[in-house]
């Protein structure tokens, strides 16, 4: 796959399609892949790489390099496709200025599962089959890729690239039984005593250090309310603990209806906080009142909550489905 | 030097803790890893560092410094300051316990100095722990630091039988004397350091190289185009400065309850759009110069001022939580490579 993609990022910027090229940059390992902009063929075949750990979606670089003068070539994933439509429905994106290069994609790896399976100290990695063969300085280990998977993966919700200009591999289909929502079913079991007690201990090892926010292609305020001194509420770390509790429920009620679900913000969390269950609660609550819903799945769908229609769940619903106060 | 049996841990734990507050690293429900104050039943964590660092015991991430009451005409000072009880922290690794000394020179040695930190030092005693199994990640040597030596007021080695202690201070010898501990040979944990040195001399980042960096780079650097595309893809979260066991910067900030104001001090990070923010403006306006700010002081202009000791420690926190995996060892290569 890798040297298919590297063959088109070259061929792009040969043929003059594009002026640089939006990809994965080689770091130290194998695994510690950063976001670059190529310019020559040069770059691309020292330093580009497509691989398990190609896991960080895209599409909200695009919104200032789709911007520059010239057009970008992009490569989507499935899941980074639906960022990259509902960046498009939001204006946030200029659609002209960028190739779309969809990638066919059978899920990425997360190296935090990696070292919590107890691999350490890791240098090498070879897939072998579904079998990952991982060199590390205190000799080789296995892993199943399934259990090396990012969560997102675990549960894909879609093969399918929305928009491209062309697809390298097969475009694949979404599945709605992806038993994404199974977590956030045991949430709803849970009495709501239980269930606060689950956030606040979740929340509490929160830093505030942004990157959810920062890596959310949902979240593409020029300036965020919570980067304004005079908003009266804080960056960093807040007064109250309860402030921050605060940010990530404001912030998962601003994406309502506009979360693709891409599953970032769990991604790049530094105290692993399963922050995309607040997101996927919201998910499954408009599909259930508004019928089936997914941000960025088409250019034509309002979100739920943006549109009103007569058929709409009235607000007395939240005495129904609020659990026993 | 001591030692226990590693069966008896939780008796050592005890002992500590019945007469001071003991932290200890200990993972989390996701197997988060942090320093918490010791309680029957908690198991060390196995990992090799904390998700944050042990700067955490000294300098926390938050901290209210006075409350304002007011009522009518009249504004009620209250001093927030409480007093500190001594404490003894338990696991620290090398590069934390050097981080210490990064951040005593300025809040513990240099003007004006910073009572809350200097209560919490003066108050602690610190036991490290030997690195039996270092990371891909770790590159403390290229900071002369050894994880096989690591500092602090006792340092600790443990095999797969025993935890061995040896106290390098007044404070550590008084800790140790109170314990219920055997005594050992002197040579006990030279078994231990050699294996963990097997290991020093694999790591991929042992060679790592600082000569381009240190005291009056400053002009050589400053302008360096690499740092436009080294600071390319950064988003601009704080993970880096957090995470950090040297970051150090902070803010003072009001919580405006209404009738009565909260005056704290919070962790800052360079990284962030308001840093350093004054009424005539942003002095570094886009994110190029607000990453460039960070590995500069950590590598020049701290170096300065601190007779060429840079503010890093090599723990790797950056390299494993980066979002997008920029940190402080692909600077040093990008920059360091092509003077």
């Amino acid at each position: 796959m890798q040297a298919v993609i590297k063959k088109k990022a070259i061929e792009l910027l040969e043929s003059g399609t594009v002026n640089r090229v939006l990809g994965w940059k080689a770091g130290e390992f194998f695994y510690d892949l950063t976001p670059a902009v190529f310019t020559t063929p040069e770059q691309i075949e020292k330093d580009f790489v497509y691989s398990v750990f190609s896991g960080a979606n895209m599409s909200k670089y695009l919104i200032d390099e789709s911007k520059k003068e010239g057009k970008v070539a992009a490569f989507i994933k499935p899941c980074d496709g639906y960022s990259f439509v509902q960046l498009q429905k939001e204006h946030r994106i200029v659609r002209e200025n960028i190739y779309a290069v969809g990638l066919a994609c059978d899920g990425m790896c997360d190296m935090r599962e990696i070292r919590e399976a107890g691999i350490k100290g890791v240098t090498s990695v070879e897939e072998d089959g579904e079998t990952l063969k991982i060199g590390t300085i205190y000799g080789e280990k296995t892993m199943a890729k399934k259990d090396a998977l990012l969560e997102r993966c675990v549960h894909c919700k879609s093969k399918k690239v929305v928009d491209c200009d062309e697809m390298i591999g097969e475009n694949g289909e979404e599945n709605r039984d992806c038993g994404r929502f199974d977590e956030v079913e045991k949430l709803e079991a849970m009495s709501p005593d239980e269930r606060f007690a689950f956030w606040r201990s979740q929340l509490s090892r929160c830093i505030r250090c942004n990157a959810c926010r920062e890596v959310c292609p949902a979240c593409s305020c020029v300036k965020c309310v919570f980067d304004n001194p005079n908003s009266g509420i804080a960056q960093k770390a807040a007064a109250s603990d309860f402030e921050e509790n605060n940010f990530h429920i404001i912030r998962a009620f601003h994406v309502a209806g506009r979360c693709t679900d891409c599953g970032e913000c769990s991604r790049v969390c530094p105290e692993h906080i399963p922050l995309h269950l607040l997101n996927r609660k919201f998910i499954k609550d408009m599909n259930e009142l508004y019928g089936f819903y997914q941000a960025g799945a088409d250019f034509e769908s309002k979100p739920p909550v943006m549109n009103y229609t007569t058929g709409d769940a009235e607000p007395s619903i939240v005495y129904a489905r609020g659990g026993d106060k | 030097m001591k030692k226990i049996s590693k069966a008896k841990i939780d008796e050592l734990f005890k002992a500590i803790s019945a007469k001071e507050t003991l932290y200890i690293p200990v993972d989390d429900s996701e197997g988060q890893a942090a320093f918490i104050p010791y309680a029957e039943g908690l198991k060390m964590s196995e990992d090799l560092n904390t998700v944050r660092s042990a700067k955490d015991l000294f300098f926390p991430q938050v901290e209210s410094l006075v409350n304002f009451k007011m009522d009518g005409k009249h504004i009620e000072i209250i001093d927030a300051a409480t007093e500190k009880k001594p404490f003894v922290i338990f696991g620290v690794r090398a590069c934390d316990a050097r981080s210490f000394d990064i951040l005593d020179r300025v809040f513990y040695y240099a003007e004006p100095k910073d009572s809350f930190y200097i209560e919490r030092r003066d108050k602690s005693t610190v036991v490290t722990l030997a690195c039996n199994a270092p990371e891909e990640t770790c590159f403390c040597g290229a900071f002369g630091i050894d994880p096989a030596e690591p500092a602090g007021d006792v340092s600790a080695w443990q095999d797969g039988e025993s935890f061995f202690f040896k106290a390098n201070t007044e404070k550590g010898e008084a800790l140790l004397a109170g314990l219920p501990l055997e005594d050992a040979a002197d040579d006990a944990a030279d078994k231990v350091k050699e294996d963990i040195r097997k290991i020093t001399a694999m790591l991929p980042l042992k060679d790592l190289d600082l000569s381009k960096f240190g005291p009056g780079k400053t002009q050589e650097l400053f302008n360096d185009p690499a740092w436009a595309t080294l600071s390319e893809s950064c988003l601009g979260c704080g993970t880096c400065t957090f995470v950090c066991p040297t970051c150090q910067c902070f803010d003072i900030r009001d919580f405006d309850g209404g009738k009565e104001i909260r005056r704290y001090r919070c962790w800052d990070s360079c990284m962030y759009s308001d840093f350093t923010q004054m009424s005539a403006g942003q002095p570094r306006p886009t994110q190029k110069e607000r990453f460039r700010q960070r590995f500069m002081h950590k590598l020049v202009y701290y170096p300065d001022m601190h007779e060429g000791l840079f503010s890093c420690v090599g723990c790797g926190r950056c390299l494993r939580k980066c979002p997008i995996h920029m940190n402080i060892v692909k600077v040093i290569k990008t920059i360091g490579e092509e003077k």
